[in-house]
């Protein structure tokens, strides 16, 4: 159990946490990668595609925790790979943000 | 009126005007007489369009003079948009991921109409007499088919499965000799063909447990095997149109069991048919290879280690070439297969963000949009010299209207 408690609860306080944000480089970066490769697909606007919808209103409810752990290690049994090799914690914690928030 | 049909570019109108009044003569253009100049006259043969999926906008090539012709904009979503022609090639259809159903005039590089048929679409196709135009869509699940020449509704085909109380997103839509359209549905794991011959009364034929996951789909150029990629499992579904009541079977179920897969950035395309002789070659599913199939007996051909998970391989129209493109990370290069010797002849790196393949009909050249460069290059497949390179925003598909002329295309 505590296994299983002990990782989600790291990543929690991760997110929350005032984590430093990414560079203004580095986020054109991230938000190229949001439209482009994640919108392969989840769709250019993010309206959803083969993956599910990932506009504000579709996460409204999603813990932020939840939504980093999903771009972190993927969801097993479905197409979603892990981002990991290519995005630090805080990085995800500020695509998170960006996601909930809505992209411009 | 004759100015709506004349294929001139204003600048190509303003030149002969400028030439003329050099001479001193005091012309005014008028509009009618724009049809009459010799450049209003001209095939569609050459012809071709590149989505800027960002941008909503298309770009009109010519292939003859490697050149951009013009902009066509206002076309919604092209995030996975693609294009089919219409059998005079004259009329590009073009499926956007916001469900939109556009028709494009290449002559007069405008939009001739312009539908909203679902909330969330993938694709489409022209039917075998180029009356039908038919769209999946993941939202709502299903096909919608449309007339061709004035894009009025037809027919709906929700894709229900599991008693009917679920929708499955469609993928894989080609059509098929007989009027027919064949589809593929992700959720349910079905193939379904839908006989147009009374095009408001489709009549379907559905097969079950074709496997898990079916991603994306293709027919043979003879119009006579469908052929689905899982990603759900291993192997491919496959679907002969010849003996419908020898069902679905599958090709390759036990090609790479037991190896671990890596994760998949990008899904993988079937889109034409790379075949070279009797060798078919297709991405391989969370591998860094492209599978050779042996197209008489469906057995594994052979492997071929590349430098990425391939997204589209593509034969040269001579099949003595295929072309491979990669999933993100490694979606800069370019792999060429040599399909005598089964080895790579050719690594390119034309940039990030490389999309897609087109090759010029006899295949002399091949059309390459790499995105993030924000630049479609054009490479001549013998020598792989750099020939042309043409600015477009984020480009992705590449469509020429020799695809009018193929079946599943």
């Amino acid at each position: 159990m505590c296994r299983h408690v002990w990782p989600t609860l790291g990543l929690a306080l991760l997110v929350t946490s005032a984590v430093a944000a990414p560079s203004a480089a580095r986020q054109a970066e991230l938000l190229n990668l949001l439209r482009q490769d994640c919108g392969a697909c989840h769709g250019l606007t993010l309206k959803g595609g083969l993956g599910p919808a990932l506009l504000p209103s579709a996460l409204d409810g999603k813990p932020a925790a939840f939504l980093a752990a999903t771009i972190l290690h993927g969801r097993p049994g479905t197409p979603m790979p892990p981002w990991r090799p290519f995005l630090s914690d805080s990085e995800v914690a500020w695509l998170v943000r960006q996601l909930q928030e809505g992209v411009q | 009126m004759k100015m709506s049909v004349c294929a001139c570019s204003l600048r190509e109108i303003i030149g002969m005007r400028g030439l003329l009044l050099t001479l001193g003569l005091a012309t005014i253009l008028l509009p009618g007489m724009a049809a009459d100049l010799p450049c209003a006259l001209r095939g569609t043969g050459d012809l071709g369009l590149v989505v800027e999926r960002a941008s909503g906008s298309l770009r009109e090539i010519e292939t003859s003079g490697n050149r951009e012709l013009g902009r066509i904009e206002g076309l919604g979503d092209l995030s996975h948009a693609s294009i089919v022609y219409s059998r005079d090639a004259r009329y590009g259809y073009v499926f956007g991921r916001d469900g939109g159903l556009t028709q494009v005039d290449l002559l007069t590089r405008r939009i001739v109409k312009r539908i909203i048929q679902s909330g969330n679409s993938i694709g489409g196709a022209i039917s075998q007499d180029g009356r039908l135009v038919a769209v999946s869509n993941y939202e709502p699940g299903g096909v919608r088919v449309f007339d061709a020449a004035t894009l009025e509704p037809l027919a709906d085909i929700p894709a229900t499965y599991a008693d009917g109380s679920k929708r499955s997103k469609v993928v894989g839509l080609v059509d098929a000799p007989g009027n027919r359209f064949v589809f593929s549905l992700w959720d349910a794991g079905e193939i379904w063909i839908a006989d147009l011959a009374d095009p408001r009364h489709p009549q379907l034929t559905k097969f079950k447990d074709i496997g898990r996951q079916p991603y994306d789909a293709l027919i043979t150029p003879d119009g006579r095997h469908y052929l689905a990629g899982l990603f759900g499992e291993d192997g491919l579904a496959l679907l002969d149109l010849w003996h419908l009541e020898a069902g679905v079977r599958r090709v390759l179920p036990d090609y790479g069991k037991g190896e671990q897969r890596l994760p998949v950035y990008k899904m993988p395309h079937l889109e034409g048919w790379a075949v070279a002789g009797t060798r078919a070659f297709v991405p391989a599913v969370g591998l860094h290879e492209v599978r050779v199939i042996d197209t008489q007996t469906w057995q594994p051909a052979g492997r071929i280690p590349v430098q990425g998970q391939p997204v589209f391989v593509m034969a040269r129209p001579d099949g003595r070439q295929v072309w491979v493109n990669f999933a993100f990370p490694d979606n800069d290069r370019i792999q060429v297969i040599d399909t005598e010797t089964l080895r790579i002849a050719k690594t390119l790196t034309p940039g990030k963000g490389v999309l897609h393949m087109e090759f010029e009909p006899r295949g002399e050249e091949v059309w390459v949009s790499v995105r993030d460069a924000d630049r479609v290059q054009v490479y001549a497949t013998d020598s792989f010299e750099l020939r042309a390179e043409l600015p477009a925003t984020k480009p992705s598909g590449i469509f020429l209207t020799a695809r009018a002329h193929k079946i599943g295309l």
